[in-house]
């Protein structure tokens, strides 16, 4: 088993299949009602997050907690960080009080790899700016093959913006590990071309959502990052919504089986309607209780042994 | 626990039809000490646990028409060797649809050794719910237990040195339905 949770492109076929397994067996556990494991009892999980989250986070925690691991939560906002304490120093106090995982979320791309530098404990990979998010690529894929039963060979449209998207980035890695086949969508100004083909040769790129919508056995859309959009990458929120925004009609452009992710938080109206939000085969709740569980395997797997 | 070598020589303890017959033992003597096997829940410990819990029901259903649930119990996430060894993955655990509160278990292994996944078992147990009693039913008893753990219906007791191996395979597991002693000094 892998150390370290640093990028989807960590997993190969093998190892993602038994994270998605073992997944689904802790998703079976949960039903229970004593749902707490000993798995992880006096283990120490460290939850560093540089960068505001919700679900992530309390995510995180949850598994940890499921599985009786000691569960620290450290946010910048409110520690030394806010008086100038560096990445390194952090972890060098992290180090020193024996945390046997730090779980990372940062402002900055490869935050993680550095940190995994310096730490002894495996360092999981909880979003680094705009560069990967591989727990939120496995639940997204655990997602998928709990609803339509497989991945090999899946349909899937990315939508949005693509430039900035650690979920698109870990998705596009992860699925293409897995078999499926990703199609990126998006405005010329939000798809980084070469990017998109250094990724995976598999990937496709596509600026016409109308176009990617009756072929798609999964749509995913990616937030509106606006705390990211200082440039002007679309004239105005209204065309936006426009020419790549998942709205009803649209909704009926796609199979019968398809279904509609989203990774949250969404803009209501922006990139997602609220109808289309809410309807039945959206999987944004499912999701979020997807994401224990898959944690929970990620945590298991990498602690869980010698 | 040392593993002898691959090439070690090894010895047939129960044949396909002694396996057979070891089952129906058990399955009679279930129904014997369980006074017709009522408010009786099987489950069993994958991998191989499993399917002769199974194979008890069936054979119990068979001998009185009594139908016994069947369940399966994973024990990983319980075992007190989990952190010696690399990562393993998990079994599965079903539960019968009526649960097991104020149910008599019966646990089913393949090989009684040490007695820790009984014990893993029993740990197990007490997270899923309250059953009235537990007993454990086991294919080979090989002796050298480290905790104080029996078990109530035991197939066949295979004196054995902790340098050998007891070898299980099944028809639903392993294509074959044998039971090895391997290594040894013979």
């Amino acid at each position: 088993m892998i150390k370290h949770l640093r990028s989807a492109a960590d997993l190969d076929a093998e190892t993602a299949t038994l994270i998605l397994d073992t997944a689904a067996e802790m998703a079976a556990l949960s039903g229970r009602e004593v749902k707490k494991l000993p798995a992880l009892r006096g283990r120490t999980v460290v939850n560093l997050f540089y960068e505001d989250s919700t679900r992530t986070r309390i995510s995180f925690e949850a598994a940890a907690k499921r599985l009786s691991a000691d569960v620290i939560n450290f946010s910048a906002k409110g520690s030394s960080v806010s008086k100038g304490e560096s990445l390194k120093d952090t972890a060098l106090t992290l180090q020193a009080m024996g945390a046997d995982a730090v779980v990372i979320r940062h402002s900055a791309s490869g935050a993680p790899h550095r940190l995994a530098n310096w730490v002894d404990g495996s360092v999981v990979n909880a979003g680094d700016g705009t560069h990967e998010h591989p727990t939120q690529a496995l639940l997204d894929a655990y997602t998928m093959r709990s609803r339509l039963g497989r991945l090999d060979g899946l349909k899937v449209a990315i939508v949005g913006d693509v430039l900035h998207s650690r979920v698109a980035r870990s998705n596009v890695l992860l699925l293409t590990t897995l078999g499926a086949q990703v199609t990126v969508v998006g405005p010329p100004t939000l798809i980084p071309l070469d990017v998109a083909a250094a990724l995976s040769e598999k990937t496709q790129v596509s600026f016409d959502l109308d176009a990617v919508l009756p072929d798609s056995d999964v749509v995913m859309m990616l937030r509106v990052q606006t705390e990211r959009m200082q440039d002007s990458y679309f004239p105005s929120a209204r065309e936006y919504s426009r020419r790549y925004g998942l709205d009803v009609p649209r909704l009926h452009k796609m199979p019968e089986h398809a279904i509609v992710m989203h990774p949250g938080p969404m803009n209501r109206g922006m990139e997602i309607a609220p109808e289309v939000a809410d309807s039945p085969r959206s999987t944004i709740v499912e999701q979020v209780a997807n994401g224990v569980s898959v944690r929970m395997a990620v945590l298991y797997l990498l602690l869980g042994g010698k | 626990m040392a593993q002898p070598r691959a090439d070690a020589p090894s010895k047939i303890i129960l044949a396909e039809s002694d396996l057979h017959r070891v089952v129906d033992r058990i399955a009679h003597q279930i129904l014997e000490k369980t006074s017709g096997a009522t408010g009786t829940v099987l489950l069993g410990i994958p991998t191989r646990g499993v399917p002769l819990a199974h194979r008890l029901a069936a054979r119990i259903h068979a001998f009185e028409g009594v139908d016994v649930p069947v369940g399966s119990l994973d024990i990983t996430l319980y075992r007190d060797d989990l952190r010696l060894k690399a990562t393993r993955a998990l079994g599965k655990t079903e539960l019968p649809p009526g649960g097991i509160d104020g149910l008599r278990v019966i646990l089913v292994d393949d090989v009684l050794f040490s007695g820790r996944s009984a014990r893993a078992a029993l740990d197990a147990l007490n997270d899923i719910g309250r059953p009235s009693s537990v007993q454990l039913a086991v294919l080979v008893d090989r002796g050298h237990r480290q905790l104080p753990i029996r078990a109530d219906y035991v197939g066949k007791n295979i004196p054995t040195a902790l340098s050998e191996s007891v070898k299980v395979t099944l028809t639903e597991t392993d294509g074959a339905d044998e039971v090895k002693l391997i290594g040894g000094l013979t």
